[in-house]
């Protein structure tokens, strides 16, 4: 049994934050594991220009379907491709005209070395590395540019042998970053931040050697009753969100 | 079927991984089961503990630390460089050591109770009859924890089957080299492939049914000896 104060106490508590969360939502958000650099700043941005606030997940494309799929309860998808948004889009999950390209990404070949990686992708050429890291090219995007890179290059018959595959974006610089792999094809956003490569050394692999990466947003039919989901759908087409998501890297 | 040849080949590479593993680990957990089984030693806690961790810990954390030590600035790693053998990730000699360390309590443990289970007393019989420690333990230890290396293999094949974790982070997915079963089904559900999914974790699921009826089975109908 509570106090009597204390229960009144308790019950004018939960009665403010009731009236408090009419305004100040909060959006569940999955997010594709390439664009987890850029989101906290973009989350506090949010949640200064709205009050509302932004849980994100962050995961692979490919499982976050999965799990939206069945269930899960994400209002908003920040994907690493366009084709899963519009699968989703097509198979009624979503709410119909929210989706939007929320960025281009970009690719750079990587490694933790300083002067290992030359500014012209050279070091792919001369092939003296034991282990080249890519994502999966089946299920991450940045991993299928990665192939078509090689491809382009005419490089995929004599790497092949030493290509290693993490499952996604995160899970291959890690391998990079662990030196268990001397390079490797990541996102941009991963190691460059206001503009700038933050360690190592890396090739930016020009756009035209690869299908554009267009990462597709949309609000999920979890989050059509949401006022924050189209919030943070509107803020992302924002300049200081744009501002955010150029100074990693990435293409609008 | 649905299945590629892809997936036959993570099929075949799973139980080649998961045979070698559960061969050295009977090898290397038959003398650290019977010391812990017998010992007094300060030390049976210690070694019990870090014997029984990869029963507690995520296999995230198993696997991260491998990445890390077994990468060419670890300790393991540098020793391996030494010996001229180059790093284990995305090899399949280091998925071995992995499933080795990830499925050792499930060898260790069996082994160390039918140890125990079998007590001083045959051995001091075996020992008023003149045999010497090796002799009694070949022939009457051995036969005696039958059971137990029975339920230590099972435990430690089928545990090394399921290995997921560990492998996802060190083995680089290298098909005929690292791709194992589980990290395929992973695979096919990012890559929305549900029905090669279906297949293969459903015959995992029937796998280890099957296994762990058996198991159960012979824990059954095997009569206590005394």
């Amino acid at each position: 049994m509570l106090h009597p104060l204390r229960h009144i106490l308790f019950t004018l508590g939960l009665s403010l934050s009731l009236i408090a969360s009419v305004q100040a939502e909060q959006v569940q958000v999955a997010v594709a594991a390439n664009f987890s650099a850029p989101i906290p700043a973009i989350a506090e941005g949010f949640e200064q220009a709205t009050g509302h606030t932004l849980v994100a997940a962050y995961g692979a494309t490919g499982q976050f379907y999965a799990q939206i799929k069945n269930g899960a309860p994400f209002e908003v998808f920040l994907a690493a491709d366009d084709s899963t948004p519009a699968r989703l889009e097509s198979e009624g999950e979503s709410v119909i005209g929210s989706r939007f390209t929320y960025a281009i990404g970009a690719l750079a070949l990587w490694s933790p070395q300083a002067g290992y990686v030359d500014a012209q992708g050279a070091v792919l050429k001369a092939n003296q590395f034991q282990h080249l890291a890519i994502a999966n090219p089946k299920t991450a995007p940045y991993g299928l540019a990665a192939t078509q890179v090689l491809a382009k290059l005419g490089l995929s018959q004599a790497v092949a042998p030493k290509l290693v595959e993490g499952q996604n974006i995160a899970q291959t610089i890690q391998f990079v970053a662990s030196g268990n792999a001397e390079l490797g094809f990541v996102a941009l956003s991963q190691v460059y931040k206001d503009g700038r490569l933050t360690n190592g050394s890396a090739w930016r692999v020009p756009a035209e050697l690869h299908e554009p990466i267009r990462q597709d947003a949309l609000i999920l039919k979890k989050g059509q009753n949401n006022p924050a989901a189209k919030a943070l759908l509107d803020y992302l087409r924002s300049e200081p969100a744009a501002t955010v998501i150029r100074a990693y890297g990435y293409q609008l | 079927m649905p299945l590629t040849s892809a997936d036959f080949a993570a099929i075949g590479l799973t139980l080649q991984l998961a045979t070698l593993t559960t061969v050295l680990l009977l090898l290397i957990g038959t003398p650290i089961a019977w010391w812990l089984a017998r010992t007094r030693s300060w030390w049976k806690g210690p070694v019990s503990a870090v014997v029984t961790l990869p029963l507690v810990l995520p296999p995230t954390v198993i696997g991260f630390y491998l990445l890390v030590t077994m990468g060419p600035h670890g300790p393991i790693g540098q020793l391996t460089q030494s010996l001229g053998l180059g790093t284990l990730p995305f090899s399949f000699a280091g998925l071995v050591v992995g499933s080795i360390i990830y499925s050792m309590p499930f060898v260790v443990q069996p082994l160390q109770n039918a140890f125990a289970a079998i007590g001083e007393r045959p051995l001091e019989v075996a020992a008023t009859l003149r045999a010497s420690p090796w002799d009694s333990f070949f022939t009457v230890v051995l036969p005696l924890a039958k059971p137990g290396f029975i339920t230590a293999a099972v435990l430690g094949f089928a545990h090394t089957i399921g290995e997921f974790g560990v492998v996802l982070m060190i083995g680089g997915n290298i098909p005929g080299k690292t791709s194992v079963v589980s990290v395929q089904i992973f695979n096919h559900v990012e890559a929305m492939e549900y029905a090669q999914a279906h297949w293969l974790a459903g015959g995992m699921l029937l796998f280890s049914f099957l296994i762990l009826l058996a198991l159960h089975l012979k824990g059954r109908m095997q009569p206590v000896r005394v």
